[in-house]
């Protein structure tokens, strides 16, 4: 049975139109208002709070908790010093994403490494396995710890009003423990939106208080609860991955075409092959050596001309759908079908329908021109679409 | 020696920057002379109250033509459309709030009249093809009336085709909508007044027209032809202001390698000596500057009146752009806030601020504003479009604080003491605006920063806008497609060789839709087969 948040008392009275959506066993809010446009708008504009509390975390504590971290993920985990945060995947022994998320480092505590894992899919017992040998204690704090993120180029406006503390100082991927009107929480400068953004990780039985803590100092910054569909807009125009969307984890793959390296799901940057043995390096290593996967990860800018042309054929005013489509469709070359689009969805800062794809290496190239299959009045079309680079919107602030 | 320029463009409003884009695109060397201290002409901002950034006039992007977005690659220069959803109509002890909830408006129709509710899908969907059907106009020159070149004609053959083909009910809908007042074709449909009134509201928009005045109703058209836009949101609020938009053209026209001048008014354009032909511009501070075409932004008045020596135009073309109307009609009031005005009747929150509040509770009342308009003075009690940019755009105002941006009508720029007398009007006129918004948020006053008011009188002087219109004349019936500005003139040439019109006095008409400028540029180009003058 599904359940609420520890953020439903507020999020509850907040969506009047009872629009909720099923994530990892929780209700997610669709939408709180009247369209998911405004949740975007303040996302881009303004500042958003989104409950990201579904999310699986797990808190790794021990002397050698970060050899655990470094013996999963792909990226070198001798330099999560305390204070900072990775985003990585980590792969199966094959070389395939299981997952991705951000991996915290708090400070230490009498002598033991403290280590806030988070993650889509539950890990725990993957964790455990892998722990082996190694002085390490992993418990799942999912429920115990909630997570909000504030996103937008106000978010630290209003993180400094909530708290009474500078946050300029607090750089990207940095993290540190703050104060929420006498509330302890912990706050990274992370997100999934692409856009400046803090997510803020608090005991899950202060979780209402903390809540309205953030909606009066963001009051004057014009701060709005948004949903899973103004977020979903968001991570497409940043060029974010979503698990089961844009890749499938190797623990629910069935067939050898739905697993993924990191390189065929673009993180092929946070691959560190010349770090310790992790799991799932060597078969990197071969990957590598032979070339590379024969998939890669896109961006796509389809051709709206083309779009309003075959609603025009119809005798119909052109449209574009306000939300991210999550079917996959055929990506042809020549005719040929050479992927499929992943995500699909109309930008509305850049005003163009862009799309990430899964694509043969041959037509991955930044520039190179595809076909899409595009449907009007039932009717199967194919447009013409620009291999793009990925994040489609990148603004300074992000880093900021 | 002077500097020789390709093409002089003057005026720096939208219309005039999308001209020089898409010249300097084709690889003219090309010259911007605006000349106020910042860019825009009407479509400008300035913050004029310290931390308030007020879009002094023109204040939602209206139909900006999305070829032109994509074409100049707009977003990448700065291009922010955000969302105006929603418009709430207060009346006396209730309101009417339509919003971005398609299933809540209709409850609230319902709650008016269940005949109206089911009347304004029926309405809408009726809309959105008349849209169709009209919207292809926005992006065609129009045909010489006297040429039988059938090319020139093919574009208007498709919509005649078209029109042929429409089901008898739409014709007869065009018809009515050619021919009727915004009021009456309304009551075809609906019984509650304050619905016909906010709606038919759009109908008068910078005419000096009442409601109840035959043919404000094809102007009723243009809302549904902005909302079939759909997702692209070729209408809404700008970020920071609609001065950010003519920023973004701007910031397009010079990465194309357009040269921008502000301060730099243009005093007269210099023709050959047998005066047939421009070959350049005078500026104000007598600055001579050659160019091979000259094009003017300017309204048709400004443009062949004042910037062309007396005596150079055939008569009978000088007679037309002296009958073309201007009579402007409209004021805008700019309000800086402490905090935001609560309305007396309400639905709880400050959702129904978001979008547009309109100052129509009936009928009536927007006649009667036309009433005093007529005989030479202001509205007592007049139409308001109230919107608050800083709800959707944080930027415009410091934390917590707001813009509100209250276009008025009727303001008209004829008084019956003449127009000079709007400095002594302005400030009753500002009272008069915001008591008749404080008859229904009466904390109004209360949270008043800075008031500042723009007359017609007040656009004129300082924007260069001919008797104060919004839309360098009339958006009537007479004066649109074929016959703006002059019968046998919408082609953007004029009787001067090489001297072009490019501004909202041109088809397709005024509003931040910059179709004007684009395709004044992709004439003149295809007139002069794409090469440099």
């Amino acid at each position: 049975m599904t359940v609420g948040t520890a953020f439903h008392p507020r999020t509850a009275q907040l969506n009047a139109k009872m629009q909720w959506r099923e994530w990892s066993g929780f209700f997610a809010a669709s939408e709180y208002h009247d369209s998911h446009v405004i949740e975007y708008n303040a996302i881009r504009e303004a500042a958003a709070l989104i409950d990201v509390s579904p999310l699986f975390k797990y808190e790794l504590r021990g002397p050698d908790a970060l050899r655990l971290v470094d013996r999963l993920i792909t990226r070198d985990a001798a330099r999560l010093t305390p204070g900072r945060a990775f985003y990585t995947p980590w792969c199966d022994e094959h070389g395939k994403v299981i997952d991705d998320g951000t991996i915290h480092r708090l400070e230490d505590a009498d002598g033991d490494q403290l280590i806030r894992w988070t993650a889509a899919d539950p890990q725990y017992r993957w964790l455990r396995l892998n722990a082996h040998g190694l002085d390490v204690d992993v418990a799942d704090v999912s429920e115990r710890d909630a997570a909000i993120a504030l996103q937008g180029p106000l978010a630290r406006k209003v993180l400094e009003a909530a708290t009474g503390e500078p946050f300029g100082d607090l750089r990207y991927f940095r993290r540190r423990p703050a104060a929420l009107g006498g509330i302890p929480v912990d706050v990274s400068r992370t997100g999934y939106t692409g856009d400046l953004g803090y997510e803020l990780w608090i005991p899950a039985e202060r979780a209402v208080e903390a809540w309205d803590v953030l909606v009066a100092a963001g009051e004057p910054y014009r701060v709005r609860p948004a949903g899973m569909l103004a977020l979903d807009v968001a991570r497409l125009e940043a060029g974010l991955v979503l698990i089961e969307v844009d890749y499938t984890s190797a623990v629910h793959s069935h067939i050898p075409a739905q697993n993924f390296s990191p390189y065929e799901i673009g993180l092929g940057r946070l691959v560190d092959l010349a770090k310790a043995d992790f799991v799932g390096k060597r078969a990197l290593i071969a990957e590598v050596a032979a070339g590379g996967p024969a998939r890669r990860l896109v961006g796509l800018d389809v051709s709206w001309p083309e779009i309003e042309a075959l609603y025009a054929a119809e005798g119909l005013a052109p449209y574009a759908p306000p939300t991210v489509s999550r079917t996959h469709v055929p990506l042809l070359a020549n005719g040929r079908q050479v992927g499929r689009v992943t995500s699909t969805g109309w930008s509305p800062i850049l005003k163009k329908m862009i799309a990430l794809a899964s694509v043969g290496v041959a037509h991955a190239r930044t520039g190179g021109r595809v076909q899409v299959e595009w449907t009007v009045e039932a009717k199967r079309k194919l447009v013409s679409a620009t291999v793009v680079d990925v994040p489609f919107f990148d603004p300074p602030r992000k880093r900021a | 020696m002077a500097e020789r320029y390709d093409a002089v463009i003057i005026g720096g409003g939208h219309n005039g920057l999308t001209t020089a884009a898409y010249l300097a695109k084709a690889g003219w060397k090309t010259l911007v002379l605006e000349k106020r201290h910042i860019l825009g002409g009407a479509t400008t901002s300035d913050e004029i109250v310290p931390g308030y950034t007020f879009s002094v006039l023109s204040y939602v992007v209206s139909l900006l033509r999305p070829e032109i977005i994509r074409e100049l690659e707009l977003p990448k220069h700065g291009l922010e459309i955000l969302p105006l959803d929603g418009t709430f109509t207060p009346v006396p002890g209730d309101y009417l709030w339509r919003r971005d909830d398609h299933a809540a408006t209709m409850r609230e129709l319902r709650r008016w009249s269940k005949s109206d509710a089911d009347a304004y899908e029926e309405y809408g969907q009726l809309m959105a093809d008349m849209a169709r059907f009209i919207k292809p106009i926005l992006g065609l020159v129009p045909p010489d009336p006297t040429s039988i070149d059938p090319r020139e004609w093919l574009g208007v053959m498709g919509l005649a085709r078209d029109f042929a083909r429409l089901p008898e009910r739409q014709q007869a809908a065009f018809i009515g909508l050619m021919t009727m007042s915004a009021a009456d074709f309304l009551d075809q449909w609906f019984e509650t007044d304050p619905l016909k009134a906010t709606m038919s509201a759009s109908g008068i928009i910078g005419t000096f027209l009442g409601v109840r005045s035959p043919g404000t109703a094809y102007v009723l058209l243009h809302h549904y032809m902005g909302e079939i836009d759909g997702a692209f949101r070729a209408w809404g609020l700008h970020k920071g202001g609609t001065g950010a938009i003519s920023y973004a053209i701007a910031n397009a026209a010079r990465a194309l390698g357009a040269e921008i001048r502000t301060n730099a008014g243009v005093a007269q354009v210099r023709l050959s000596s047998a005066g047939d032909r421009a070959t350049g511009v005078v500026l104000d501070d007598g600055e001579e500057i050659e160019a091979g075409v000259v094009v003017s932004s300017a309204d048709v008045r400004r443009t062949f009146l004042q910037l062309l020596e007396p005596g150079v135009l055939p008569e009978d073309f000088e007679a037309a752009v002296r009958r073309f109307k201007f009579r402007g009609s409209s004021g805008k009031v700019n309000l800086a806030l402490d905090a935001l005005p609560t309305f007396t009747a309400n639905p709880g929150g400050t959702e129904y601020l978001r979008g547009a509040m309109s100052i129509s509770p009936a009928v009536d009342y927007m006649e009667r504003a036309y009433d005093d308009a007529k005989y030479g003075r202001f509205s007592r009690r007049p139409y308001v479009d109230v919107v608050i940019p800083s709800l959707v755009d944080p930027s415009v105002a410091p934390p917590g604080k707001h813009v509100m941006s209250c276009f008025v009508q009727y303001a008209p720029y004829n008084l019956a003491e003449g127009p000079a007398d709007w400095e002594n009007q302005r400030e009753a006129f500002g009272e008069t605006v915001i008591d008749t918004i404080s008859e229904f948020a009466p904390n109004l006053r209360d949270v008043i920063v800075e008031t500042y008011v723009v007359t017609p009188w007040d656009m004129e002087r300082e924007w260069g806008l001919t008797e104060g219109n919004i839309f360098h004349g009339e958006l009537s019936l007479e004066q649109l497609f074929f016959s703006r500005p002059v019968p046998g003139w919408s082609r953007y040439r004029t009787p001067i060789r090489d001297y072009w019109m490019a501004g909202s006095s041109t088809h397709p008409g005024g509003g931040i839709m910059a179709a004007n400028g684009r395709l004044a540029a992709l004439e003149l180009l295809k007139a002069k087969k794409g090469k440099v003058a």
